[in-house]
């Protein structure tokens, strides 16, 4: 129960922390509040050095914001999905190793 | 958030993916081993690298206005030592050149280098000086470190690579310091509580799996706790 408790916390410090930054309007004055890092990353390479032109394009780029977002939500989706399948796993391993040790 | 496709000179993008190799290809042999030798740890691998994918998908706020992630790196870094982390990260930053546009081919050997290969073994020394105050702190330590070492090393990496014009390094690597490394700062925060959330499920649940990586000693009561 105790345990519970405690993982339960764990998860509300890290929403509390992704949300605080929103609440305290940490983006305010902003021109585009909460861009990525990488795209900032980009500005300051063109000021740093004005002449420079990115000399390979990727491969693939998704078209447009959403069909990316959806390949994010994608990697997020089988990333947790294995992550709660391994997690399953060891907990009806260790369930059915106890129930075997009552039995016998 | 790793460098983007293109955005580093030629010459340099080259000296990264040079270095970032032979640690590749060291872990590709140490893990293949690892597979053959104990196919028992397949599970934890596999728990490991999910917990990279998905860490490495979610883009949060962080208190400098701008966004960034996580890299879910320590986890495995601890769980089965640096080098079977590169090669699952290199398999993730992989996946995000090649289907979403981020970071990128030409720029692979230096997030390579920063998120696969100086990330995991700064967070594994970390959780080794940590791991004599207990395992969770450990945890906690090795995770922090392994994700704020990777945006500080691409921090540097772009300092050397774009230096200030009038400052030059030092100026660049506070320019870009600003952007990566201190925005980095809470979401690191939030990656050290996931990894002691994941690892306190796995002691309750796989011990016995812990105990036989080392992570538990078998020697102390800490299974039960």
């Amino acid at each position: 129960m105790k345990g519970r408790i405690v993982n339960l916390l764990l998860v509300l410090a890290v929403v509390a922390l992704a949300v605080a930054p929103l609440a305290i309007g940490a983006g305010d004055g902003k021109e585009e509040p909460f861009t990525g890092a990488d795209g900032q990353a980009e500005t300051v390479i063109t000021e740093n050095d004005p002449g420079y032109e990115p000399w390979f394009a990727p491969l693939y780029e998704p078209p447009s914001g959403e069909i990316e977002s959806g390949l994010f939500a994608l990697q997020a989706a089988l990333g947790a999905g294995v992550l709660g399948y391994c997690l399953g796993v060891v907990r009806t391993r260790r369930r059915l190793t106890a129930a075997r040790r009552d039995d016998g | 958030m790793h460098i983007a496709e293109g955005y580093l000179p030629v010459s340099h993008a080259v000296a990264w993916s040079v270095a970032a190799a032979p640690f590749v290809v060291h872990g590709a042999t140490v893990l293949s081993r690892r597979v053959k030798d104990s196919p028992e740890d397949k599970l934890l691998l596999g728990a490991s690298g999910a917990f990279c994918f998905v860490l490495s998908a979610l883009k949060i706020p962080s208190v400098t206005g701008s966004c960034s992630h996580p890299t879910g790196t320590g986890l495995g870094a601890i769980l089965f030592r640096p080098p079977a982390m590169t090669v699952l990260g290199t398999i993730t930053l992989l996946f995000q050149a090649l289907l979403l546009a981020h970071g990128g081919l030409t720029t692979l050997g230096a997030n390579v280098f920063s998120m696969a290969v100086a990330g995991p073994w700064a967070g594994f020394g970390a959780y080794l000086l940590v791991r004599r105050l207990g395992l969770l702190p450990a945890v906690f330590a090795g995770a922090f470190v392994a994700d704020l070492t990777t945006y500080c090393v691409t921090t540097a990496q772009l300092a050397l690579a774009f230096p200030d014009a009038e400052s030059g390094f030092a100026g660049a690597l506070a320019k870009f310091g600003g952007i990566f490394a201190v925005t980095q700062i809470p979401l690191a925060i939030s990656e050290g509580l996931l990894t002691v959330l994941v690892v306190r499920l796995l002691r309750t649940s796989a011990a016995a799996d812990l105990t036989r990586l080392g992570v538990l000693r078998p020697d102390r009561t800490e299974a039960t706790a």
